[in-house]
């Protein structure tokens, strides 16, 4: 069984549909990456999985249970399940980085504050930000501030994290350190499913990739395949001319 | 002038100095207690009003409702609606409890404006980040949202008080012993009007300049994220 399947899952904003209908199941501790043209709606992906666009038709399911995004319910127990990486981090700038990271875990899962505070020390040390714990975002370059935001979804204690074009707000040499974060989770076996402009690192760390474009999945392979022989004209031009240089 | 000059050893004496003060602490007491009161509910009015869902539309116009018509009623038209509402209610309300009631009702219409900015300043981002990790509606608004608001919302609304001071003046329509109140009744006992009147509008005065002081400090010490960083650092220390 899949840990995450989603299956004809359409959602719109407003009246304009933008999903219309995509499908592609995640295994525990693999990584499937979405790729795509901007604007093909991956990164809606990522946000219908959480709950901030609704999904209007379709199913997903985190280990063949259904979540049934019209109950507010099955929304919050989708977020318990899934934690989300913004591109612009969004972390909460009235907070210190441990602040950020322990919000949630202490007020939404009510656990010990000392115990939750430990983990945070922790996973600010895994993404290597261990003597950051009481700077402030805005203090932060936006490398550290990413990788911030990754050990944030990280004390959830997500099953799944959701990684959205993590490294295009950062300059050239910060994405080196969140790839390298990202590979260690990778190593750890977090099931992780990325929307990523970063083709090498995608075909480094991905079990498989999604191919999408307006708003529906055109192809899905092994890196090798969907990189060097693409099935539909669709990849096969968008890889020429991204892949070229 | 001379008659003014004449009548100030009269006119200052401590009865009526007492008088003057008391008139003044009144003036203050219904504008911060009224200001106070209507600026909490103010956040109230506003976070109802993003009560997202079809049900709450009723709920949602209500609110637009109330902000948009107390904005078009002058103040003392309010005063008088609480007086002669509140009249036929009940007899025994003391004139500044309807003073202190109408004062709320106009502070809730025009802080609730000012607090909606505030709050419409923070970057929706930050509500997604904070919804997507499950925080509710009011936990975002508590530890994400208004945190980042303070600093577009104090200083309007200190603002806001501060002339408010001068507004509550009207209330001596109906007959509250505020400063201006005070200022008739010692007019009509044959005292100067230069005479009275300018030592009401120093009064006015007094009261109100600290007030601007204190919302500028606040705004510099509270308002500004790294303000506020300082006074948790001190706090800490």
């Amino acid at each position: 069984m899949p840990h995450l399947a989603v299956s004809g899952v359409h959602a719109n904003y407003g009246a304009l549909e933008v999903l219309h209908g995509i499908s592609f199941d995640v295994d525990r501790g693999g990584i499937v990456s979405l790729v795509g043209p901007s604007g093909s709606g991956k990164s809606t992906v990522l946000r219908t999985l959480v709950g901030l666009t609704r999904a209007t038709r379709g199913t997903v399911e985190i280990d063949g249970d259904v979540i049934d995004y019209r109950s507010a319910r099955a929304i919050r127990a989708a977020r318990d399940r899934m934690a989300i990486v913004f591109q612009q981090y969004n972390l909460f700038q009235n907070m210190t980085v441990l602040r950020n990271c322990t919000l949630a875990p202490v007020k939404i899962k009510r656990r010990p504050r000392s115990e939750v505070e430990a983990e945070a020390r922790d996973l600010l040390a895994l993404v290597g930000l261990a003597d950051k714990a009481d700077a402030y975002p805005d203090e932060l370059s936006g490398g550290q501030q990413q990788r911030v935001a990754i050990a944030r979804a990280l004390a959830l204690r997500p099953d799944i994290l959701l990684l959205d074009e993590v490294t295009s707000a950062l300059d050239p040499e910060l994405v080196g350190e969140v790839l390298d974060t990202i590979r260690r989770l990778s190593d750890e076996g977090m099931t992780m499913l990325l929307v990523s402009h970063e083709m090498g690192f995608v075909r480094e760390v991905s079990n498989a990739v999604v191919f999408m474009d307006a708003g529906r999945v055109v192809e899905t392979g092994s890196p090798a395949q969907i990189f060097d022989a693409p099935r539909s004209d669709r990849a096969r031009d968008f890889f020429g001319k991204v892949l070229r240089h | 002038m001379e008659r003014i000059l004449a009548q100030a050893p009269d006119f200052f004496t401590p009865g009526n100095v007492g008088l003057l003060l008391e008139a003044a602490g009144l003036t203050l007491a219904m504008t911060v207690v009224g200001c106070g009161i209507g600026f909490a509910l103010a956040f109230v009015l506003v976070y109802l009003r993003q009560t997202p869902g079809l049900w709450a539309l009723p709920l949602r116009l209500i609110c637009i409702a109330y902000v948009e018509v107390f904005r078009r009623i002058p103040f003392l038209v309010v005063i008088y609606l609480v007086l002669f509402f509140i009249q036929t209610v009940s007899t025994d309300a003391s004139l500044f409890t309807i003073a202190v009631i109408a004062i709320c009702l106009y502070a809730v219409a025009y802080t609730a404006d000012i607090i909606r900015g505030g709050i419409e300043s923070v970057p929706q981002t930050q509500v997604e980040a904070a919804r997507a990790m499950n925080l509710g509606r009011l936990q975002t608004m508590i530890h994400v949202v208004l945190p980042q608001a303070w600093p577009v919302i104090v200083p309007p609304a200190i603002a806001f008080a501060v002339s408010f001071i001068k507004d509550t003046a009207l209330v001596s329509q109906i007959g509250v012993f505020e400063l201006t109140f005070r200022g008739k009744e010692l007019n009509n006992q044959g005292f100067s009007g230069i005479l009275v009147f300018g030592t009401i509008a120093m009064c006015y005065f007094i009261l109100s300049f600290p007030l601007s002081l204190l919302g500028q400090y606040l705004e510099n010490r509270l308002a500004t994220p790294r303000g506020q960083r300082r006074a948790r650092k001190l706090r800490r220390a």
